[in-house]
């Protein structure tokens, strides 16, 4: 089982034809999702890559049934193809491209309020459900399936704990970055939420990092809500206070935001917190044993 | 990205907030000049970008401009040092020359993106002048708030009711009313990050000023303000970041000796916490992105070397559509151009990872290679003790 995509899902590719866009559709359609259709504005009727390609979003969802976005398209231009996936009535919009505005996600966040739609992102390596489908940048051959789910701020950090899952022996349900900006669509609740429903999800490996207050939100959620075993690493405990580390939203200001506030939010919500970055398959293993 | 409080108040200008009269200088015949113009006694400023400057001796007050132009001579050129610049401080090179004013009173107003509600808080508070974190620790009831709706905007009630909770009336009342709506007009605009005037001031007249002003901004938003892309001072920055900047490197200067170079901001993060939790302190933060060319590994690894402090590094590479081949040809190449001969502890894994490890063993340089990044973080560390 998995959350949000699976062998159902059907891709369109925002930015199919830009350089990003054309490598990744290429690795996505290796690994077997199924890209419906491209979007460029002006190269309708064309096709690139095997795939048909429309003007509008709309017609991707109308004509080749796309029932997912994928975007890859310039950060200034990222918000409004977000608006336009939502408007088309995809279900699921995954952003890839980093660097958007804060206040050009704060308007799309606020449009996208009454849309039932779910965003991944911005600033995320995607989402994928091993054996299924993928949406993103990941590498999809260190994935297997399996009943762990993976939620994360973070890239190369998911790939890591990925490969820890699989050395003990276990593989993944569903796996994604929920971003590494201030503001990005769905967050730590709503997907503890949904692997909460999944059947085939287990326990669930959170990521997180410094900045803003997302992990203790969750951990409040988790430990009122959440019965599945939950593993933690928060990244940042060495950073200094005051500097943007890498990601837009990794930053401590105005002394909020820490790794231990997040840590020890998170362990007293019945948390398994791995102290070292190495200890997050070992710590699943030990996490179901005792469940 | 951050500015001085000269650009700060430049720009808050130009929306209609209220700013004390003044310019900058940078020769004490300049400050006479303008302490002539502005006339009786002015307030000098040094422009650095780190806060505490009144009390490191960075703000002095002059009765006229001979005194003016006597404390700008000590001022200029100094090396500023305040909680905020560490112990070696900072070179102060212009100074705001300003009207000085009777102050009635000191309040505070401030703007950021409030995350966990998506939308910027306009902040007021009673005690300006002092550090807001302190009054929010201790006081957070003098604190107010009003959230702006991000489809509306900021709307002239809520600076209606910000006014009136600090307290004001009459004039003065209107003339906050103004300013709170300008400053969030200014933050909006310039797509800021942070807008804080510390202390608002009322002067003994009831007129209502920025005194201080800091701004900062969304980095992601600053290309498209090319007035505010050209207010960067890469003075105030450290000079290997302003290095890696030049090559789209994320690179952040620490204190540790266990220099690091890793693909991906969060398993760079990961990585200086694990080097720390085994017993090393990291050097920096060095994130070299996802598409990551041989040329840029180079250049990373160079600026990595090039802080003295370092005394062994850690490579950790996870491999996805970054090629761990192409990664290691890279530092291959860098280590034969800078013949360095600090010891390199290289964690490759993921896509081609053998090919990686090959052109590393082939290459007749000492690299100490490890599996995990658990056995690279304990070697690097060892090395650094031993």
């Amino acid at each position: 089982m998995s959350i949000l995509i699976d062998k159902k899902t059907r891709v369109v590719v925002q930015g199919i034809t830009g350089g990003e866009g054309t490598f990744h559709t290429q690795r996505m359609q290796e690994y077997g999702t199924k890209v419906v259709a491209g979007m460029t504005p002006g190269r309708g009727g064309t096709t690139h890559l095997g795939v048909p390609i429309f003007n509008t979003v709309a017609e991707a969802v109308e004509k080749a049934g796309a029932n997912a976005a994928a975007i890859f398209v310039p950060p200034f231009f990222a918000a409004d193809a977000i608006m336009e996936a939502a408007d088309a009535g995809v279900n699921v919009i995954v952003c890839i491209t980093e660097g958007i505005p804060t206040f050009d996600m704060i308007r799309v966040k606020a449009y996208l309020k009454d849309k039932p739609v779910s965003l991944i992102g911005p600033n995320t390596p995607g989402i994928i459900s091993p054996g299924k489908c993928k949406i993103g940048i990941m590498p999809g051959h260190i994935h297997t399936p399996g009943t762990i789910g993976i939620i994360s701020r973070s890239g190369t950090l998911t790939y890591e704990a990925v490969q820890q899952v699989s050395k003990v022996g276990f593989g993944q349900s569903t796996a994604l970055g929920i971003g590494g900006d201030p503001i990005v669509g769905l967050k730590y609740i709503d997907l503890l939420k949904l692997f909460k429903k999944d059947k085939g999800t287990e326990a669930v490996i959170l990521i997180g990092e410094i900045g803003g207050t997302a992990e203790e939100e969750a951990a409040e959620y988790i430990k009122k809500e959440f019965p599945k075993p939950v593993v933690s690493f928060i990244a940042g405990q060495t950073a200094p206070p005051g500097r943007r580390m890498g990601h837009a939203g990794a930053i401590i200001s105005g002394g909020k935001g820490t790794a231990k506030e997040k840590m020890e939010a998170l362990e007293a919500a019945g948390v398994f917190v791995a102290k070292s970055p190495a200890e997050m398959g070992l710590k699943v293993k030990e996490a179901l044993a005792k469940a | 990205m951050k500015i001085h409080e000269y650009q700060a108040k430049k720009i808050l200008s130009q929306y209609g907030v209220q700013i004390p009269r003044g310019e900058v200088a940078e020769t004490p015949a300049k400050v006479r000049e303008i302490a002539e113009k502005i006339g009786g006694r002015v307030v000098l400023k040094a422009q650095i970008h780190a806060g505490g400057r009144g009390k490191g001796g960075g703000i002095k007050l002059a009765a006229n401009p001979d005194e003016a132009e006597r404390l700008s001579r000590q001022m200029i050129g100094m090396t500023l040092v305040t909680h905020q610049t560490g112990p070696e401080g900072k070179k102060v090179k212009t100074l705001l020359v300003e009207e000085a004013l009777d102050i009635a009173k000191e309040l505070y107003i401030g703007i950021v993106i409030d995350r966990a509600n998506e939308s910027p808080v306009v902040m007021a508070s009673t005690e300006g002048g002092v550090e807001i974190e302190k009054v929010a620790a201790e006081h957070p009831d003098l604190i107010f708030k009003e959230w702006v709706n991000p489809s509306a905007g900021f709307q002239g009630f809520q600076a209606r009711k910000l006014a009136f909770k600090l307290g004001l009336s009459g004039e003065t009342h209107k003339q906050a009313i103004k300013f709170i709506s300008s400053l969030y007009k200014a933050f909006q605009a310039s797509d800021a990050s942070l807008a804080e005037i510390n202390p608002l001031l009322v002067t003994k007249q009831g007129n209502v000023l920025a005194l201080d002003a800091k701004m900062n901004f969304d980095d992601n938003a600053v290309p498209r303000h090319p007035d505010i892309q050209a207010m960067r001072d890469l003075d105030e920055e450290e000079p290997l970041e302003v290095e890696a900047s030049k090559y789209n490197l994320n690179y952040i200067k620490l204190d540790g000796n266990v220099g690091c170079m890793v693909n991906g901001a969060g398993l760079a993060m990961a990585t200086m916490d694990i080097i720390k939790y085994s017993g090393g302190m990291p050097a920096n933060f060095l994130d070299v992105g996802g598409g990551v060319t041989e040329e840029a590994v180079t250049n990373a690894f160079k600026i990595l070397v090039a802080d003295k402090n370092v005394e062994a590094a850690l490579v950790n590479i996870f491999g996805g559509i970054v090629r761990c081949d192409m990664i290691a040809s890279g530092i291959v190449k860098a280590a034969r151009e800078i013949g360095t001969k600090i010891p390199i502890v290289v964690r490759l894994e993921g896509t081609n990872v053998d090919l990686g490890k090959k052109i590393l063993e082939e290459s007749g340089l000492a690299f100490t290679s490890a599996q995990t990044m658990k056995e690279a973080a304990e070697k690097v560390v060892a090395l650094v003790k031993g």
